[in-house]
This record gives structure tokens, C-alpha cells and sequence, in this order.
């Protein structure tokens, strides 16, 4: 998150250095964009285009969360779990965050259930994706929309 | 820290039970998007592996990326094949590397 | 605090803090288990801060710990905050958790006490705002979309997701002077210890519940 303490310190370094050396450091106009098409991308990259139907993956996150750097997520797959028809792996996506993924992981027949736990960072208000990735190339997704709240007083101070 | 981990997995089960595996490792899973007060970038440092061999065969593995929590908990199931040990090992940034080794006995 | 936070302080196997006991507990079994007993450690964090005779003062159980290391084992203190100092504190506060907050109120601690109250009716910072104008006054109420809360401090120290670590009560203090724009007091200062201590009264008979998650 930026500060407006860490916003000021940028600005002025951004003066000092001329607009191209620091014009990272502030968000691009076009950042919804930009996220939108790293989720995409991401999404593509692992499940390899495949199309993405609805169900069989139960996603629970809480839909309103006190503190978005530690929120538990579960994700559970209908699959039998044998050998000739399990699920390969479960990918997690965020829409918010800098950086799309959350988590991929690998598992197979042996898991005997397709049930995860973690818990994320997640940014702002917006949608977590969980994607279930069959053995025979089918993806299955589901997702929620969750709204993250932040306390009032925080460490860093002005905000 | 001298990475510190911690491991729940129950010391016996039924041949062809289906077990749950929760693990929490200490790690502060830095994003490499803060800054320090004065602006200067705090570098990724990031558990980027996870993965948990039993009786040296791979039954589950995850890529963790820099939206994972502090702390990193993943819980996972496995079926209790036979008794053995589970191995469990997270490596990352900066050359991170922490293992652990559970015993399970399967009656 | 939601279900969520709540579920992750009464996991006792996997939830966070629990690298912090684990600590903790081979601090003591290396540094104090050689004089203490730990069973003896029950209660022991309801009771502070409390008045020490000798040195006419009040410490909190980080003093404590760090009095028992430079009188008795002739060791350097440990530094606020510090790892060491957290986790050997948050495994014996957990030998409390459950039991009634019991600080003492006698003659000794009385005026430390009305110190206190006096700080936490304080008005202070560009917001001008005193610890009892949120948290007697506003409890209940919103403040940027997140109940205020009572400020019974019953689980330090906590681990705060905001945080992503444990930290203590004085930690916490600092948080909130920050928040209404003061300057906090150094670590350490008496300012600090007879506000926990007033706040240690105030929730007397609460159920102590460290190390406790918050948001």
C-alpha cells in the first residue's frame, strides 16, 4: 500500500530524478486494465487455455475480512480421486493484488480427497479464483467476491 | 529465525484412512512490494516451494507465490498407505531451506 | 474480531503464534527452567504490571523476565520487542490462559493506577483525541469500516495479522498514539506501564486469552 508519507518521499525523489526515473513508483492510470490482463495471462498460463467450467470446486473464503494479509482459504474438488480420474492440481488467483497467484498445488490420487488450506494476502476488495485441474485436461472453477476492510489506526501511521 | 516449522500429522491411522496434513512454517514471506519509510524497496523473500514426500515418493507439492500469508499454513490430505515417514521440505529465497520428518504407523 | 480470527487463535496445533510458544518454550527450558517450575507460572501473567518493592517501580512481565536475566543470570536484557523476549513471554502468559485478570490495587499501586487513568483520559496528538473518548465513549461504533473496541488488553502479547508477528502491549499503546498522530513515549517509559497496568485493572476479571490473534 502506498502511504502518503511514502507517496510525498517518492514525489520528491521523482522531481529530483526527473518524471522517467521513479514513474514507477505511482500506479498507472491504466492499472485495472493491466491487473485484469496479468489475471487473464496467469489463468491461461496454467491451465493452458483450457475452457473453464463452473462447479465441482466449493471455495470458501470469508466474504468480509478484518485484515487482508492473512485470510484462510479452502478449496475442495468432487473428484474420486483414483487413478484414472483425479485432480492434477488447484491453482488460486486473486483480481487485486499486484501479482494474480496465490498458490498452485500439485496433487493426485494418493491425496484420497482434493481438500486444501492456506492462508493469503489479499489486497483489496475484488474476486479470488480457485481453478481445479482434472487428469483427463478439464478445468473446473468457482469464485467469490470478497470486500476487505483494514483497521483504523494503523502502525505506519498516516495513510 | 533458525527456520522453525511445525507439522500436524497423527501419529497412527487405518490402513486406507484418509489423513489431514496441516504445516505452518516461520517465514515472513516478504512481497518485494514494500518500501521502508524512506522509499527504498524491501527485496522479495519468499518460500517458493513446498512439498511432501511419503516414504520417498512426492504426494503433494504447491508453489507458493508472494500473496501467500506470513507464515505459510497449508494443509493438505494424504491416504495412509502404509507405516513410513513423510517428509516435508520448504525452500525459497536467499537459499531458504527447512525440512522436517513426521513417522507415521498404519495399523 | 471476526469467526475467522477468533478460529485462528484457538488453533492451538497450526495457528501463528504458535511458532512464537515453541520458541518460547525452549527459551525456558534453557534460561529458567533451572530455578522455576513452569506449573508455578499459572496466573502469573494476570498479576502484571505489579509494584516492585525493592526497586519502587512497576514492571511488566517483560521487566521481569529481563530483571531475572541481568540480576540473577548476569546476562544482557533483552531488547523490546525482540524475539527472545516475545516468545518467552507469550509461553508464560499461555500458563494463564483462561484465568481472571488479578493486577493488585492496594496503597502501593493506587496512585499508579490513577496515573494511568489520567493518561487514558489524556487528550493527545494532532487528532486530539484521548484513549477514552474511543474506547469508553465510542466502543460499538465504527471507525473506517472496524468496530472500536473496549481496549481490554487480554491477550498480549498478540499476534496481530497487521503485524504479521507478535508484538506487546506497549507495542499496541504506541500503535494507538500513532493513530491519533502523537508522538509515543520511548520504549520503556513509565507512561507505558501505568497505562497497562490502569487497562490491567480496568479488565479485571476478564479471562486472559494470551497469545491472542487480532486483526
Amino acid at each position: 500500500m502506498t502511504t502518503r508519507r511514502h507517496f510525498l518521499i517518492l514525489a520528491a525523489g521523482a522531481t529530483a530524478a526527473g518524471a522517467s526515473g521513479l514513474a514507477h513508483a505511482q500506479l498507472s492510470p491504466n492499472i485495472v486494465a493491466q491487473r485484469k490482463a496479468a489475471l487473464e495471462e496467469a489463468i491461461r498460463k496454467s491451465t493452458g487455455g483450457a475452457e473453464l467450467k463452473k462447479g465441482r470446486v466449493a471455495l470458501d473464503v470469508p466474504p468480509l475480512i478484518d485484515n487482508g494479509n492473512s485470510v484462510p482459504i479452502t478449496v475442495k474438488v468432487e473428484s474420486p480421486m483414483t487413478p484414472e480420474d483425479h485432480v492434477k492440481a488447484i491453482h488460486l488467483f486473486t483480481e487485486k493484488n499486484p501479482q494474480p497467484y496465490i498458490m498452485n498445488a500439485q496433487l493426485g490420487p494418493r491425496a484420497g480427497r482434493a481438500a486444501i488450506t492456506t492462508r493469503a494476502r489479499i489486497a483489496d476488495s475484488g474476486r479470488v479464483i480457485a481453478i481445479a485441474q482434472m487428469s483427463d485436461g478439464s478445468c473446473w472453477t468457482d469464485e467469490v467476491s470478497v470486500v476487505v476492510t483494514l483497521s483504523a489506526c494503523l502502525e505506519d501511521g498516516l495513510i | 529465525m533458525a527456520a522453525r516449522v511445525v507439522v500436524n500429522v497423527p501419529a497412527s491411522a487405518k490402513k486406507g484412512d484418509v489423513i489431514e496434513i496441516r504445516t505452518l512454517a516461520g517465514h515472513p514471506m516478504e512481497t518485494g512490494f514494500r518500501h521502508t519509510q524512506t522509499g527504498q524497496l524491501i527485496p522479495r523473500d519468499i518460500i517458493l516451494r513446498f512439498s511432501c514426500s511419503y516414504n520417498g515418493v512426492e504426494v503433494f507439492a504447491a508453489d507458493l507465490h508472494p500473496a501467500i500469508a506470513a507464515n505459510p499454513l497449508i494443509s493438505f490430505t494424504t491416504v495412509a498407505t502404509e507405516s513410513g515417514t513423510l517428509e516435508f521440505k520448504w525452500t525459497g529465497d536467499n537459499g531458504f531451506s527447512a525440512a522436517h520428518t513426521s513417522t507415521l504407523s498404519v495399523v | 474480531m471476526g469467526r475467522e480470527t477468533r478460529a485462528m487463535q484457538d488453533d492451538e496445533q497450526t495457528g501463528p503464534a504458535v511458532l512464537w510458544l515453541l520458541e518460547g518454550e525452549e527459551l525456558w527450558g534453557k534460561n529458567c527452567a533451572g530455578c522455576h517450575r513452569i506449573e508455578k507460572m499459572k496466573g502469573v501473567a494476570a498479576r502484571f504490571p505489579a509494584f516492585d518493592s525493592r526497586l519502587r517501580k512497576l514492571v511488566n512481565l517483560d521487566d521481569r523476565i529481563n530483571l531475572c536475566r541481568t540480576e540473577h543470570q548476569k546476562a544482557p536484557a533483552w531488547t523490546h520487542e525482540s524475539r527472545e523476549l516475545l516468545s518467552l513471554n507469550a509461553f508464560i502468559s499461555r500458563q494463564s490462559r483462561g484465568m481472571p485478570i488479578a493486577v493488585e490495587l492496594d496503597e502501593k499501586t493506587k496512585p499508579f493506577i490513577e496515573a494511568g487513568r489520567a493518561q487514558f483520559e489524556q487528550r493527545r496528538g494532532q487528532l486530539n483525541l484521548s484513549c477514552a473518548q474511543c474506547h469508553d465513549d465510542n466502543w460499538g461504533k465504527s471507525l473506517a469500516g472496524t468496530p472500536i473496541p473496549q481496549a481490554h488488553p487480554t491477550g498480549y502479547p498478540i499476534y496481530r495479522l497487521e503485524w504479521q508477528g507478535v508484538g506487546s502491549l506497549e507495542r499496541r499503546l504506541r500503535n494507538c498514539m500513532i493513530g491519533v498522530r502523537a508522538e509515543p513515549y520511548a520504549y520503556g517509559a513509565e507512561e507505558y506501564r501505568v497505562l497497562e497496568l490502569f487497562l490491567m485493572w480496568r479488565a479485571r476479571g476478564m479471562k486472559l486469552e494470551s497469545p491472542g490473534v487480532r486483526p
